[in-house]
């Protein structure tokens, strides 16, 4: 059987797509969450390590690892749409591209924030520039200059190459978050995010905190589609199956 | 109940940090369907418009 990706790349039939998925999405997402959240809470030890333990406080890593995974996997969802729609021209690839980029941020300054709650207690500070925080930030401001790019721009179409070519620019940044770790050994120099692996971590640590990596997948999916939806009926507003729709909205 | 809220004395950090995930993403969600409603109504407050015009005219 011949599939047709391509018929799904047409915005009117995307919108109703979209609307369809989105309640799915949002009730995965808060299932998976709550789950995550209890399993964190109740399912975890209080205290991690030998002499110099982790005390409760390292169940901010749940919400921070997960939000830090987010921002980096949005980054390159952002981009890649970006590129979709440079090399395809098809108008929802970039509108796909705008309606990611919002909730990226977010989660970028998420994970930010949290870092900075869970760094005061751990290593007695609440920012260092560290090459691993410093790099964090810089991707969320990538997020807010192609935004505000975006929005700079009154022509939709020149807005969104131009924007695009600037997240495609930024990927640079993904790989040096990722390993920006500068101290392969703790006893050798004292960096702040040192190389961990998942088999070393506590498997109930790791389930609450796959599990809410899922929870917030699912609300990026979600909430993307939820604002594509907007983007589309907007755009292309005039046309006879906007029309149609907005007809068939009135009558619910 | 006290205890589990109290988290071995790091309530506030912890607290903070689910507190402010709550707070953004809940209100992004909530940002989305005013956005979306907004949007809604004004391209139906310009149909019915265009609609009367072209009821005015026949």
């Amino acid at each position: 059987m011949k599939f047709n990706w391509f018929h799904f790349s047409s915005p009117a039939t995307f919108y109703g797509l979209a609307g369809r998925l989105t309640p799915w999405f949002f009730a995965l997402a808060l299932v998976s969450g709550v789950v995550a959240l209890y399993w964190g809470f109740f399912e975890t030890p209080e205290r991690l390590g030998g002499s110099n333990p982790q005390k409760e406080y390292y169940r901010i890593i749940f919400v921070h690892v997960g939000s830090a995974w987010l921002s980096m996997w949005l980054y390159l969802v952002l981009a890649a749409w970006s590129a979709l729609g440079l090399v395809f021209n098809t108008r929802l690839s970039y509108m796909m591209a705008v309606s990611v980029a919002p909730t990226g941020a977010i989660f970028t300054f998420l994970a930010l924030v949290t870092g900075a709650f869970w760094g005061r207690p751990s290593w007695g500070t609440w920012w260092d520039w560290d090459p691993r925080l410093t790099s964090e930030l810089i991707l969320f401001f990538l997020y807010v200059g192609y935004l505000a790019l975006h929005s700079a721009i009154d022509d939709a179409r020149r807005a969104d190459r131009a924007s695009a070519l600037l997240a495609i620019v930024g990927l640079v940044c993904v790989p040096i978050i990722y390993w920006s770790i500068n101290c392969p050994d703790p006893n050798q120099c004292a960096a702040l995010h040192q190389r961990s692996s998942m088999a070393e971590i506590e498997g109930n640590i790791l389930f609450a905190m796959l599990a809410l990596t899922f929870s917030f997948w699912m609300y990026s999916f979600g909430t993307s589609l939820l604002r594509v939806r907007s983007i589309i009926i907007e755009r292309e507003a005039g046309t006879s199956w906007v029309d149609d729709q907005l007809e068939l909205e009135a009558r619910r | 109940m006290m205890e589990f809220l109290a988290q071995g004395g790091y309530a506030f950090y912890i607290w903070s940090c689910y507190g402010l995930a709550v707070v953004l993403l809940a209100g992004e969600l909530v940002a989305l369907r005013r956005r979306r409603r907004t949007i809604l109504a004004q391209l139906g407050r310009l149909r019915r418009m265009h609609q009367a015009e072209v009821s005015h005219e026949g």
